[in-house]
Parts: structure tokens; sequence; C-alpha cells
């Protein structure tokens, strides 16, 4: 039985006359794993703003564990964990007394934050640093205490603004795993990103935005299958022949698209693509076959270049 | 609990200042505390012995020249029995502003510190209730600190210097409060660097080293609008026993400071961190 925690219904946000959320409608179930995706300026994290119960809306209609944000801010903050786009711990402060005095802003009492601010530093692997200063700590590590701190009211759902965007990747798959460990244990996450690979990972449900509007929704594999292949065969005959061999790509993958420096050949099966290529006598300089990505599917939602 | 049901949005808020307060203040305070014993607390020495260096050299130096002083009143007084209850007032708007100004400002600028307190179920009110009382309790350690000094100099003429501590945190609470409510304004180091443009006059000027009467009266009018001449008046009255029901005024005109500070900080953080 459907079961929403946050519905939003042609929700907006002006700023000084400029749209930036504009007309958008979703809703996350209970448990699920939602993502919003889009480019810079889409209008994602002003829309997390408005979950996060942080900014009002311009029009529209949102409700956040059947609350009105607008009316009912500190209450509903109290059962969300925020982690925002660039990490904000207190610096001034060690480790574990971000999470402690964290904790106390929600007004939980001494003793039950204590024993969670020590779950929650087992559950970010960073009991070792527990005393260390937050500036000491690598980038993934902050990430990781961040979300640590997010979870110390215990909230029933969790907002990630760009959760790995700037981390490397041994970083990010860490933090996946934790992710993922959360939606296991039946935490709603609503997170944002540009990366396809972290939607793949985390997300049971998406939807691309741009220009403050929703333009596909659907879960990470049905976008990939509507509006891309599964893969793509970046192939590279230099420059001045790339048009030229273009013309004798007919038939090969379901799509080809031709760059000023590179041919995409949208396919199912890269290898299987490129031996074809070759088959036919045709050898590129170069070639990479790579799933395909956000950009692939976003840039043929709004179109390439030339249309700005 | 299971919320997921519950559907009114309509429903009101449950307190009266409910968006803007979380009865949580304290919680913002123990933050600073915590804060403040683990990396500032050298910095917060320094502004503690500034107002004493100037009693020790204006009060007991100059004051060797000057000998003793004539009060509004009549009352012959030594100089540094003078001054060192200005400068208790002036400890007491030191230690606010320090808190109150550049710390605020950093908070808001850099360290984002405000936005995840925000994120919380902490309103405006709590956060700029829990800054404001953290520098009130900064003015009111050194203010403390100086009574004692004075104290051991014998510069404390009468028992009602005993109110001289609460009239000092009144103070205090004034000044950190316009001056978070200001810092909020403030974008820039620039602008930061006008709040000491005004302070440091006010300091010099507001009859703390010599009394009000040595100015032309349009000067007079100028410098009692402004809030060191106010403290400094209620203070000295209370340290030399000068008391009159004239300095309720005074108070008064600490608590209007204190509560427009607290309407205008909780605006701004509102409209900087929940638009």
């Amino acid at each position: 039985m459907p079961d929403p925690v946050i519905v939003a219904q042609d929700l907006r946000k002006t700023y000084a006359g400029f749209a930036a959320v504009d007309g958008i409608s979703f809703a996350v179930e209970r448990g699920e794993s939602f993502g919003l995706l889009g480019p810079n300026g889409a209008g994602k994290s002003t829309t997390m703003r408005m979950v996060g119960a942080v900014s009002t809306r311009t029009g529209g209609s949102l409700s956040v564990l059947g609350l009105d944000p607008d009316r009912h801010g500190p209450e509903i903050r109290s059962q969300l964990g925020v982690v925002p786009q660039s990490d904000n711990l207190d610096t001034e402060l060690r480790v574990r007394e971000n999470l402690l005095v964290y904790g106390r802003y929600f007004g939980l009492p001494r003793a039950q934050v204590a024993r969670r601010a020590d779950e929650l530093l087992a559950f970010a692997q960073l009991e070792d640093k527990a005393k260390a200063k937050v500036d000491a700590l690598s980038g993934g590590m902050k990430r990781r205490l961040t979300i640590a701190r997010a979870l110390i009211n215990d909230p029933s759902i969790l907002l990630l603004d760009e959760p790995t965007t700037g981390l490397d990747p041994q970083a990010r798959h860490i933090l996946w795993d934790r992710l993922f460990r959360l939606k296991e244990q039946g935490t709603t996450l609503l997170l944002t990103t540009h990366y396809m690979d972290e939607a793949e990972q985390l997300c049971d449900r998406i939807v691309v935005v741009d220009k403050g509007a929703i333009m596909a929704e659907g879960s990470p594999a049905e976008l990939i299958r509507r509006y891309s292949s599964k893969e793509v065969l970046e192939v590279r005959f230099g420059s001045s022949r790339n048009s030229e061999v273009a013309e004798r790509l007919q038939g090969i993958g379901d799509r080809v698209e031709v760059l000023p420096d590179r041919i995409l050949i949208y396919t199912g099966n890269g290898e299987a693509e490129l031996v074809r290529l070759t088959d036919a006598g045709l050898h590129p300089i170069t070639s990479l076959v790579r799933r395909s990505s956000l950009e692939d599917v976003f840039l043929r939602l709004t179109g390439r270049t030339l249309i700005e | 609990m299971s919320v997921g049901t519950q559907t009114n949005p309509h429903l009101a808020p449950t307190r009266p200042l409910g968006a803007l307060y979380a009865g949580n203040a304290r919680s913002v305070m123990l933050r600073g505390w915590r804060a403040t014993a683990s990396t500032n607390w050298l910095v917060m020495l320094s502004g503690f012995f500034e107002p004493i260096f100037y009693l020790l050299s204006m009060g007991l130096g100059l004051g060797a020249l000057v000998g003793t002083i004539t009060t509004e009143a009549g009352q012959e007084i030594p100089y540094a029995a003078y001054i060192a209850p200005a400068l208790l007032a002036v400890a007491a708007m030191n230690g606010a502003i320090y808190d109150s100004t550049w710390n605020v400002f950093f908070k808001m600028q850099f360290a984002k510190l405000y936005e995840g307190m925000l994120s919380t179920s902490l309103g405006p009110l709590d956060v700029a209730l829990g800054e404001i009382s953290l520098a009130l309790l900064r003015g009111a350690l050194y203010a403390t600190g100086f009574m004692f000094v004075m104290q051991v100099l014998g510069l404390n003429l009468s028992w009602w210097a005993l109110l001289a501590l609460p009239a000092v945190l009144l103070i205090a609470f004034g000044f950190a409060s316009v001056g978070m409510a200001v810092t909020s304004y403030m974008k820039t180091f620039q602008q930061m660097d006008w709040i000491n443009f005004v302070l440091l006059p006010m300091f010099l000027f507001s009859a703390t080293f010599y009394p009000l009467s040595v100015y032309p009266p349009g000067l007079q009018l100028v410098i009692q609008a402004l809030p060191l001449w106010h403290g400094v008046e209620l203070v000295r009255g209370l340290t030399t026993g000068l008391v009159d029901a004239g300095m309720l005024w005074h108070v008064l005109y600490y608590l209007v400071m204190i509560a427009l500070g607290l309407v205008f900080t909780t605006r701004r953080l509102r409209a900087l961190f929940l638009d």
C-alpha cells in the first residue's frame, strides 16, 4: 500500500522573478530511495531546501511526513537528516563533539546522544578519529561524519545533496556502501546527484530535472532503456574524418551521434559493435566502450549543442 | 511514531513562536562553550586584560597627575575611581562585542555554522539567544574579573557597587544583541571594520575619562545618544554610590537595545537561512 512521506504538487520557487523550481510534482514512498538528477542550476538544491523545511515555497503544495513545511518547519526538521552539498561540520569542535553538539540541537537527552554518537562513529568507520580535529579528516571522512551527524536524531528521511561530489573513487564506494546499508534498514533517502552510476547504485526511482522542471521519471534502468542504450561505443577517427566515416555507419548500433571530435554509437553491446566496425574495415584511432551515463540520458533529453 | 498518515497541512502551529523558537537556546550556548574551551581561550584572555591595562596606565599613572575629579553631583573622587567604572562598562562591551561580531561573522560567512543549526529543529531565535547569551557570559566574566581588580585597588566606593554586576550584565546583553544584529547584515571584512571605527571613538569620548560637561551642549546630546555613555553613567553611579532614579533611563535604554537586537537578528537569520 502506498505510504508517501513526501508529496510535491506543482511545487514552485521564484527568486526575484527567476523560477528556480517551476512546477515540480513527485511523491516519495516510505523506505524508498529517490533521486533528483540534473545539472547545476536545475533546481535540485532548491527543491531539497523546500523539502528540508529551510525554504518556503512560492507556489504549489508540499507535504513532508504529512506536515506542511511552511507551517511546521521545526517539527519536520526534527525528523529529517540533512547532508548538505558542501560540508558544514563544526571545525571548532572535534569529531565526536560534532555529533554530541548536533544531537543537542534536536533537544535530545545527553545520555541518548552519547550512546548514539558512539554507534554512528562505528557506522561511519570513524572510531579511531573520535578525538581528531575535523580539519584533519580526509574529504571522504568528512562526508561520512556529515552523514553520521545527519543520523543522530534517527531521522525518518535522509536528504543528501550531491553526497559524493568531489570524492575519490575509494571514498565514493565506501560512502555508497554506508548509504546502501541505511536503505536496507528502511531509511527513506532523497538525494540529488550529477552521476548516473551513483543513482544506479542507490536509487529505486529518479526524476531528471532541468531548468526547474521534470524531464523524465523512472527507475535508472527504465531511463537508460528509454532514453539511451545500455552501453556507448566512442570511436575517434580524427577530426577531419569523423563525418566522412559517419556515413558508413548505417545500421551500426541503435543510434549514432557525430560530434566534432568523436562518434558515439549507442548500443546494447559495445564490444560487439566494435567488432562489427573493424569487420567493416573501419579502424578507429581510439575506441572506448562505456556504460551509458547521466550525460547520455540527459543530453538526449535536452538536446546536445547549439540549442542554447 | 507514525506521522506518515497525519495529513492536516492547515493545522495551526503548536507554539506562538513555533517556527522561530524551539526553546533550546541552551544547546547553542553549550556549543559555543565547548568551542571556546577547546580553541579560543587565549584570545579570550587578551580581551580581559585590555581594560585592566587602561586602568593601570590612565587611572593610576595619569591619575597621579590629575588628582581628584569633581562629579556632576559635586562629589570629589580620585581619578582612578572615576574612570574605573567606565572601564568596567567598556570591559562588558568588549567581551560582548568580540563574541557577537567577529565570531558571528566568521560563523555566518565561512563556517556555515548557522546553516547547520537551522537544518535541525532549532529556530532562528534559539540561535540568536544562544549566541547572544554566550557573548553576554563573556562580557560578564570580563566584568567580574575587572570588578575584583577594582575592589583590590579600593576603587569601589559604595555598597551599591554590588549592583554594578547585574548592570554590566545588562550592558553586555545590550551590546551583544545589537552587535549580532548589525553583524548579520555584514557581508565583507571592510564592513566589519566599520564596527571598530564606531567603537573606538565611542570608547574614548563617552565620558569615559572626563565628565560630559567639558563638551559644548550640542555635542553633549550626541554623546548622550550613544549606548556606552548610558552604560558608563549607570555603572559609575553604582560604584561611586551616587544613585538616583534617573538611572532607570539608562536601564530602559539597554532594554530597548536588547529587544531591537533580538528582533532584527531573528528576522535576519530567518531571511538568510530560512527563506
